[in-house]
């Protein structure tokens, strides 16, 4: 940390130490960019920003629609997100909590912070709808809370705001949404032999070893992010693509899309969508694959995987036991990740796994 | 032309400005030649646990390289498997590993490995794919297949069964085993099939152990190197691919561009940082947490190759690693890593 603060300079220790100081237990630092620092009246205007309606074609749709507080900051039970006039996604809503500490943002990783994920629902057909942003800044240009917030953050008029500010605001909003302190950092990182309950202890064991869960959901010596921020292949909803995969990868090499172009394809099309990160970098290897999400209050973010197609934690555990598959009548595809294989485990191990995942929930969310 | 920008890799190579694309046509010079791709996947390295039950590990490796192969477009001319199908050689892991092949799209020459032969002397691999030697044209240029992976008689004939055999020489460093070669056969063979080409053709030479000499006590090494390499050597353009090492190799020798592909079951390590010298790492106290090895992927890969104006460029595709290129460098006169490789290496002379 002192390492990090003196090469950062002064100001730069100043927000870091913002950060450091409401790290929960079970969490290393938030990662701040040292462009966009965390203030107050920055995480007051983002707070704001999130919670707008009004940044939607029909006022009914804001960034909290899908990440509801009251949720986990996801849209639990849906399956993928509705947006305006009830408009279906193709993906399930990601927690915002720890989201700072992802590498990339979204399932395929197409943006690589806070700030730039931010801009996406905007202006995407199926979430927010608006044709531009031009209506963000209408609206940010005009609101008189608004004038007085960006005063404060940005030190400039909102008449002059851009999307940039914008995304930078609510990148610093959702900065502040972290949060540790389950039964299971209090058992491993606390010291409290007794936070967690003996079938949780149990699946502990069966998540670090037989059960492989560990390798791609990390835990480290000081913290556990329960994320690699890599992509895999798992199989989930492989299916609906694995016949034409030549001809839609083809397709979408040849179109060379943008990322906004990326960002409507991939959330319009079913079958664009499980694509996964090829979409994103157009390499063979990336196809089918998924970033591995945080397992953090995962027992209240339910459905599960990518396109929500698994109802329950139970029905996660028994899929990874099926080395990726539902049913063990199902196919195993061609391009699933090497790391994924049937794992043996018995009905109670099962069980106990599902129980240390209830151990990630915390208090706040409880 | 087209062929050579469908990847990222591919279109840098090009914008690098190793060679203009109308010089292309011009050193070709010849109507019946022209640029393209071919796809390489090696040491598989199927393995029968017992009855119909095959390492899934290895099984999984040749099965998502089939499928990415599957997936190139444009789709390469052909695919060159380059050895070391089968683990101990025996009949059902040569029939499971050519049922995973048999997914693949385009048309396969295979390679000898010593995997595939020490059982029964190739006997089977023969019966299922035809000569373990031969050479085919391309486009115009010629493409020799070799079975580099003999050895002597006296060795070969030793042991009470081919089973025993084959356990012996599917040790890395086994004392027991013995250098690989060409051999007196295949080498007269070479230079008959190599009368009737012309020198300016641009060859392209396939072997399971490289045609260079690296280390000898990995068998990383054909004993008659230096021999081949004097019957390419009135070539202009000669490229050397193999397998076998299961790790990254390039080289310059004269006139000849050697370059290994990747194994797709499990990598090796180089042999300059093999020691058996005592360690002095601190002894590890906190259990490394992840279930080892979780990535079974890791560093092992397959490629393609483009062939453009008699030189290739070969692009490694590497799961969840970058791809890397490695190109011939017109300037430098030999191949080399496009990304990682700023400075010049000499090439290798020791052994």
């Amino acid at each position: 940390m002192k390492m990090i603060m003196a090469s950062l300079g002064i100001f730069a220790a100043v927000v870091l130490n913002v950060a450091h100081a409401a790290t929960p237990l079970g969490l290393p630092p938030v990662p701040v960019p040292h462009n966009n620092p965390i203030t107050p009246a920055k995480v007051k205007l983002g707070d704001k920003l999130f919670h707008d309606k009004r940044f939607s074609s029909d006022g009914t749709v804001s960034c909290a629609t899908c990440h509801d507080q009251k949720k986990a900051f996801t849209d639990s039970p849906l399956k993928v997100s509705q947006g305006i006039r009830k408009l279906t996604g193709t993906r399930n809503a990601p927690t915002v909590i720890n989201a700072a500490y992802m590498h990339s943002m979204f399932w395929d990783g197409r943006e690589p912070d806070l700030e730039g994920q931010s801009g996406g629902p905007f202006i995407n057909p199926v979430e927010m709808g608006l044709p531009n942003y031009e209506p963000v800044l209408k609206i940010v240009g005009s609101d008189a809370e608004y004038r007085a917030l960006f005063k404060q953050a940005f030190n400039k008029s909102a008449k002059r705001a851009t999307m940039k500010d914008v995304q930078r605001a609510i990148a610093t909003f959702e900065r502040t949404i972290i949060s540790g302190n389950s039964p299971f950092d209090r058992y491993y990182f606390g010291g409290d032999k007794s936070a967690m309950n003996n079938a949780a202890l149990r699946g502990l064991k069966v998540f670090q070893e037989q059960g492989r869960c560990v390798s791609c959901h990390t835990i480290s010596q000081t913290h556990a992010l329960f994320s690699d921020s890599r992509f895999h292949n798992l199989g989930i909803g492989f299916d609906r693509i694995n016949k034409d995969v030549f001809e839609l990868a083809s397709a979408f090499r040849k179109a060379k899309m943008n990322t906004t172009q990326v960002d409507v394809e991939v959330l319009t099309n079913k079958n664009t969508s499980e694509l996964g990160r090829f979409a994103v970098s157009t390499e063979s290897r990336d196809i089918g694959s998924f970033k591995t999400p945080t397992l953090r209050n995962v027992a209240r973010t339910a459905p599960y995987m990518h396109d929500g197609s698994l109802e329950t934690l139970k029905d996660v555990v028994k899929f990874y036991n099926n080395g990726g598959r539902v049913k063990e009548s199902d196919p195993t595809y061609d391009f699933q990740s090497g790391g994924i294989r049937p794992l043996n485990l018995s009905d109670d191990q099962i069980d106990d796994l599902v129980a240390f995942l209830e151990a990630l929930t915390s208090p706040e969310y409880k | 032309m087209k062929r050579r920008h469908f990847l990222k890799g591919a279109g840098a190579l090009m914008a690098g400005g190793i060679l203009p694309i109308s010089l292309v046509e011009v050193a070709f010079g010849k109507s019946n030649q022209e640029n393209f791709t071919f796809a390489y996947i090696s040491d598989s390295h199927i393995q029968q646990i017992k009855g119909s039950k095959f390492v899934r590990n290895f099984d999984r490796g040749l099965i998502r390289a089939v499928a990415e192969c599957n997936l190139m477009d444009p789709k390469p001319d052909f695919v060159i498997y380059g050895g070391d199908l089968a683990q101990l050689g025996s009949k059902a892991e040569i029939d499971h590993g050519l049922e995973i092949m048999s997914a693949c799209k385009h048309k396969v020459h295979y390679v000898m490995g010593e995997h595939d032969y020490y059982l029964d002397l190739g006997k089977y691999w023969e019966s299922q794919l035809g000569p373990q030697w031969y050479s085919f044209d391309h486009k115009g240029v010629h493409f020799v297949v070799l079975n580099s992976i003999i050895v002597d008689e006296k060795w070969t004939n030793k042991w009470s069964s081919g089973e025993e055999r084959m356990g012996v020489m599917a040790g890395l460093d086994n004392p027991q085993g013995s250098s690989f070669m060409v051999g007196a056969v295949q080498r007269a063979w070479l230079k008959q099939d190599l009368a009737k080409v012309s020198k300016d053709t641009p060859l392209v030479v396939l072997s399971h152990s490289p045609l260079q000499k690296i280390y000898k006590g990995w068998n990383f090494w054909t004993d008659d190197a230096e021999k081949i390499q004097a019957i390419l050597k009135p070539f202009k353009k000669v490229n050397v691919f193999y397998g076998h090492v299961h790790q990254i190799q390039y080289n310059q020798i004269g006139n000849i561009s050697f370059s290994s592909v990747m194994a797709t079951a499990w990598p090796w390590p180089y042999p300059s940082t093999y020691s058996q010298a005592p360690s002095h790492l601190p002894k590890l106290t906190v259990k490394m947490n992840r279930a080892d090895p979780f990535f079974e992927r890791d560093a092992t890969g397959w490629q393609f190759i483009d062939v453009w104006s008699g030189n290739t460029s070969m692009h490694l595709q590497l799961p969840e690693n970058e791809p890397r290129t490695i190109a011939f460098n017109k300037k430098r006169q030999r191949p080399e890593d496009t990304k990682y490789q700023s400075k010049p290496v000499p090439p290798q002379k020791h052994y």
